[in-house]
């Protein structure tokens, strides 16, 4: 850092603040050129907010940034643009019913102020992808391309706008173990022509294998910043929480609850040959069979988009199916109502709890007793009881932890982890035989999630079969007796926990089964 | 069996056809521009009212006809707005504020006319549009009577589609307003200012639908009734499903309902024995089959109906 | 996934409390009375005429509550429905269809006694009622088609069917004017206060109200409906049929909209007319707009309405304001409401802005 040769990016006591909540506080971040740098943090720590001050959509309230050597104002998504500052965003930026040009050329004025040259630009894309070597087809539209395609534009989009400063929030959240590595190699060889890079992710081995140096953030605090090459994925993880938080793994199990799981040679759970299709007549489930025995934990694995959601969903009773069966405690349900699945002891703790869970605007205490209103003792004769909801809510809320200054509180005003455990709680409390738990950690923090493996765990040493929905391999390999693997809609493959390879998970999710 | 094309009922039905049709489809046009960029605009029934109401006024005021227009697309304009302010600024619930706006264009229309025209007997009137003298294109069969015995107003119309087919196709306001409509998100952070594009499309809307309804007041009929749109600008919503929410679709879409209009007002004088009642009823029947047919909303930009918060935080 | 992600996209906001729902009306009553200064009258004097014949005497008192009726009965049934996420804005073709049933059912028992008719004839009304927005609810149901656009033009099909009865089938034999026959005493709701109008349609909105009321907070199905109008998906999650709690949405909107028919033409007219509303279904979308929270509520912003409505021809021949002003204000009170409901976001992006600027 000397005066003739300045960081590409500087970012100096960058403080935010949404009224009396402090999302980033004095936080400084530099970034050389051809530097891959990464952001740790947990969920709430403060990344995101960072990165949108980075990207001119926030003004922060104290701090400068310096972009090689000169300070800017970044007020705007424009200025940020036109200083080299590129967004690779996890959800990807683009809109699905545009081409690849015209979305490019979005906001781009200099593309054409009135009338957009797509000629022009879809030329110009076709150089920069073999610059680069992206695979990109400029008239193709965004919606008929596949996932690590869509990435790719991602970041076509910011290199045609000239970003020399590359900000990538978790890019493999999306892609297979070898999808990742191609990511990888791309980012490599825009490093070596002198791209500074932000890397946001939470997978610690991928910090270790792609990054030079790391920043770690803490309740929107700088808590440290190393060489990556100083320090291993422990440390990295201790600087992320403070303390060594150990998640649960199947093995303690056993050892937690003093028990050994009920294993019965039972099947809680038995989908044969089942198929589903979506409106537009696409394939989402094709002709998958798996069981659930009684005490234990199924991992589905595979990436995003591969048919578990639709699996899940059809298990449920929230999809058609299309032929096929599902049987759940022996009786077959493939067409029957959610609430005849609910009271064959069916729960479901949803991915997305605010859309599919929970009622925000209601008390806590009518979302825990949603399922069940219309059974004894909550409510007789269809007059509900409400002392009865009361105490099942207030046993509820002590079983499962749940923060709150009373049942009668709203539930959109809780945390996203007090959120959670209500779901968890509605759901685990009523001793249910099968649970069907999709990404059921997403958006938690360390002791959040590891509260809800110990729950599922405990789920399963009851006798209850658990099916774990994750896209997260960490989860899966860290709670499942056996874990089957989909891929576009079909399991090709299945692997018990003693057996289990990450190598050959990784090709069984990208299709290659091995 | 080509006189049929030359019967003189059969050329009234095709020019009253494409007549009946103008003001459904300059009313849909204007649902479009805002439909694809998220908004839905229940208002338009309110604003072609506005403009039905507005134009009357300023063409018996001032005697010129382009005046009435000019100010009917101006109030049209300012209805949009307001309703863009209910719906971008304030992100209200946009079925409601259009319901709402619709009942206040009945109520303010109605008022002011009482007031500025008393509660007399004799109804105002105002020299119409008259059709175009377009010499012997009117007499080719079918196009003469549907396109070349229409007036100046309807000529402004169909050169409108042709307008919002290149702006949405070639513009870059066109491409902002498709982006806005399927992912605002994304179009944010490439700098395209959602609430502006939104604002204009709804303005856009306004205007358009007014011109719509001041097509019904100066050239159909020269007079001002109370709410003489009867529901044509819920019937251009039903237009935007059926011609998927493109200009050319809206133009075939607003022909079909412009014949069915037709048909009915003339089967009124022959003797078919179907009591009138049921003639009238024919439009709305038409719109509810073709929403029955069509799967509700189908084909609807992503977006649509969602208020947009601007600079949301990623929360995961 | 099919019924429950298009509704989503318009779901409703609960509208604020008693407090956002007086400061909305107020503000109305601020800008007509600007309105009426530009006519050129003193808005007190404007006011006071309106008020004072609403309410200021028993018999106009009387007539007011004899307003409120069909405009409380149908709010309910729109709130009531708007509980459960559904927008139907049908309730003046549902309510012309009622009126007619009843009318209808009432000529047909010309010689039943009261406690026979008077039930028959306010069954008949709800059925029709129900059957009318049934109709598009199946339409939404079967063919996912939008009810906002099916239940409008269901109205006016509803006005020309009617008139069509009217001048046909049902005209009364006696008479040149489109109506039915005049109905037997046994026929007529009775009078509640001698020498007025008000009849005892006023207690079957009370009682609705009341069961609406319990229904919505003490009954399981009740429980559901709200769950269903808050989000459908978690609905269906958890268990509930969401296609059921809408069809039931729908109808019982249909019925009470039906019912106002039957109060109108058993309580005021003693007959069906083609006339027999001037809006009150549209109007009463604002009813239950200002008390979306509470049936009480929709019965006090029905009272409201109901004196603008009976003073506003006071004000017009005492005060020289027209009349549609009151239709004026009703608008401007929903947006107002609105307004008031999103002012939180209002201060957030002005805070916005002097952020950026800063």
């Amino acid at each position: 850092m000397t005066k003739t040769n300045p960081l590409l990016l500087d970012m100096r006591g960058i403080t935010v603040a949404f009224g009396s909540f402090v999302a980033n506080d004095g936080v400084d971040l530099a970034v050389d050129a051809g530097e891959i740098h990464a952001l740790l943090g947990e969920n709430g720590a403060g990344k995101s907010t960072l990165m949108r001050v980075l990207a001119g959509l926030l003004v922060p309230a104290a701090g400068e940034i310096r972009i090689a050597g000169e300070i800017e104002p970044l007020g705007s998504a424009h200025e940020a643009m036109r200083l080299g500052i590129g967004m690779v965003h996890q959800h990807f930026m683009l809109v699905p019913t545009l081409t690849v040009a015209e979305n490019v050329c979005l906001g781009l004025s200099s593309t054409g102020r009135f009338i957009p040259d797509l000629k022009t630009a879809a030329a110009n894309i076709r150089d920069l992808a073999t610059t680069y070597g992206l695979d990109i087809d400029p008239n193709a539209r965004i919606a008929d391309l596949s996932i690590a395609g869509q990435q790719r534009v991602e970041i076509l989009k910011a290199l045609y706008r000239g970003a020399r400063i590359l900000v990538l929030d978790e890019p493999t959240a999306v892609l297979t173990p070898q999808e990742a590595e191609g990511l990888f190699r791309i980012l490599r060889a825009l490093a070596a022509e002198g791209t500074a890079m932000i890397f946001i992710s939470h997978k610690l081995n991928e910090v270790m294998a792609l990054t030079e140096k790391v920043t770690v953030l803490r309740q929107g605090k700088v808590v440290a910043t190393a060489r990556t090459a100083e320090t291993d994925t422990r440390g990295l993880a201790r600087m992320m929480v403070g303390a060594e938080i150990a998640l649960p793994k199947l093995e303690d199990a056993g050892t937690d609850a003093g028990v050994e799981p009920a294993r019965r040679a039972e099947a809680i759970l038995a989908v044969s040959d089942l198929t589903c299709r979506d409106i537009s007549g696409i394939t989402r489930v094709d002709r998958v069979t798996l069981t659930v025995e009684a005490g234990e934990i199924v991992g589905v694995a595979g990436v995003d988009g591969n048919g578990q959601q639709e699996l899940a969903e059809a298990i449920v009773g929230l999809r058609k199916v299309g032929s096929g069966r599902v049987v759940l405690a022996g009786v077959d349900v493939t067409t029957a109502p959610i609430a005849r699945r609910i009271a064959l002891g069916l729960a479901h703790i949803p991915e997305d709890r605010h859309r599919t869970a929970l009622v925000e605007p209601m008390s806590i205490r009518d979302n825990i007793v949603l399922e069940r209103i219309g059974d004894a003792p909550f409510s007789r004769g269809g007059w509900i009881r409400r002392d009865a909801v009361a105490g099942l809510a207030e046993k509820v809320m002590a079983a499962f932890d749940v923060r709150a200054s009373g049942s009668g509180q709203s539930v959109g005003t809780l945390s996203g982890g007090n959120q959670q455990k209500v779901v968890l709680g509605r759901a685990l409390s009523r001793d249910p035989r099968l649970v069907v738990a999709v990404q059921p950690a997403r958006g938690l923090d360390v002791g959040a999630t590891a509260f809800v493996h110990r729950q599922l765990l405990a789920r399963r040493a009851a006798g209850a079969g658990v099916l774990l929905v994750s896209t997260e391999l960490d989860e899966i390999l860290a709670l499942s007796d056996r874990v089957v693997v989909m891929f576009k809609g079909a399991v090709v493959g299945e692997m018990t926990r003693a057996a289990i390879s990450v190598e050959r998970l990784g090709l069984m999710m990208a299709g290659r089964a091995a | 069996m080509f006189a049929i094309l030359f019967d003189p009922t059969f050329v009234g039905f095709l020019s009253a056809t494409m007549r009946l049709a103008i003001p459904i489809m300059l009313a849909a046009l204007g649902g479009l521009f805002a439909e694809r960029s998220g908004v839905l605009n229940i208002g338009l029934e309110g604003m072609m009212l506005v403009g039905a109401f507005v134009g009357f006024v300023a063409a018996y005021g001032s005697g010129h006809l382009a005046i009435g227009v000019a100010a009917a697309v101006l109030a049209g304009i300012a209805a949009g707005l307001i309703l863009g302010f209910y719906t971008i600024t304030l992100g209200a619930n946009q079925v409601v504020v259009g319901i709402a706006l619709n009942l206040l264009a009945v109520g303010i229309t109605s008022f002011f006319y009482r007031l500025i025209f008393g509660a007399g007997t004799e109804r105002p009137r105002i020299d119409a549009f008259v059709p175009l003298d377009l010499g012997s294109l009117a007499d080719i069969p079918i196009i003469g009577p549907l396109l070349f015995r229409q007036d100046a107003l309807a000529y402004v119309a169909l050169g409108l589609v042709l307008v919002t087919w290149f702006v949405m196709a070639k513009t870059r306001f066109g491409l902002d307003v498709r982006a806005v409509g399927e992912h605002p998100e994304a179009a944010e952070t490439l700098g395209v200012n959602v609430h502006r594009i939104r604002y204009f499309a709804i303005g856009l809307s306004g205007g358009l639908a007014a011109l719509g309804g001041a097509f019904l007041s100066l050239s159909a009929t020269g007079v001002f009734l109370d709410g003489m749109t009867a529901g044509r600008g819920y019937i251009a919503l039903a237009i935007l499903i059926l011609g998927r929410r493109h200009a050319v679709g809206v133009l075939l879409a607003s022909l079909l309902f412009g014949a069915a209009d037709a048909l009915q007002l003339r089967a009124q004088i022959l003797p078919t024995g179907v009591p009138f009642q049921f003639l009238l009823m024919l439009p709305y029947v038409l719109t509810i089959i073709v929403l029955a047919g069509f799967v509700g909303r189908g084909g609807a930009p992503a977006a649509l109906g969602v208020p947009f918060r601007r600079g949301r935080s990623n929360k995961e | 996934m099919t019924v429950t992600d298009q509704t989503a996209a318009t779901r409703l906001r609960l509208p604020p409390g008693l407090v956002g729902s007086l400061a909305a009306v107020a503000a109305a009553f601020l800008v007509g009375a600007v309105l009426i200064a530009a006519v050129g009258v003193n808005p007190l004097t404007a006011y006071g005429a309106l008020f004072e014949a609403a309410l200021g005497s028993r018999n106009g008192l009387a007539e007011t509550l004899v307003r409120t009726v069909p405009l409380a009965l149908c709010g309910l049934g729109i709130a009531l429905a708007f509980r459960a996420g559904v927008f139907n804005v049908g309730a003046e073709g549902q309510l012309f269809l009622g009126g007619t049933a009843a009318g209808a059912v009432g000529v047909l028992g010309a010689g039943w006694p009261a406690l026979v008719l008077l039930p028959a004839m306010a069954l008949a009304a709800a059925l029709a009622g129900a059957l009318w927005s049934g109709l598009a609810a199946w339409l939404k149901l079967r063919f996912r088609a939008d009810e906002l656009i099916t239940t409008i033009m269901l109205n006016y099909v509803a006005i020309h069917l009617v008139s069509f009865l009217l001048h046909g089938p049902l005209k009364d034999p006696n008479g040149a004017l489109a109506q039915t026959a005049r109905l037997t005493s046994d026929g007529r709701l009775p009078v509640l206060l001698a020498g007025t109008r008000l009849h005892a349609g006023i207690l079957i909105v009370l009682v609705a109200a009341v069961l609406a009321h319990l229904f919505l907070w003490r009954r399981t199905n009740g429980f559901r409906l709200r769950v269903v109008g808050l989000n459908p998906r978690a609905a269906e999650n958890a268990g509930i049929d969401v296609r059921r709690t809408i069809l039931f949405g729908f109808l019982i909107c249909g019925a009470l909209a039906g019912l106002a028919g039957f109060s109108e033409v058993a309580g005021v007219q003693r007959r069906m007319i083609e006339n027999l509303s001037p809006g009150f279904g549209y109007t009463a979308i604002i009813v239950a707009l200002l008390g979306a929270t509470n049936p009480f509520g929709v019965i006090a912003s029905a009272f409201l309405f109901a004196a603008l409505q009976i003073g506003a021809s006071t004000m017009e021949s005492a005060a020289g304001v027209p009349s549609t002003l009151t239709t004026v204000i009703q608008g401007l009170v929903v947006l107002f409401l609105i307004g008031r409901a999103a002012l939180p976001l209002w201060r957030d992006w002005v805070a916005d802005r002097f952020r950026r600027r800063a």
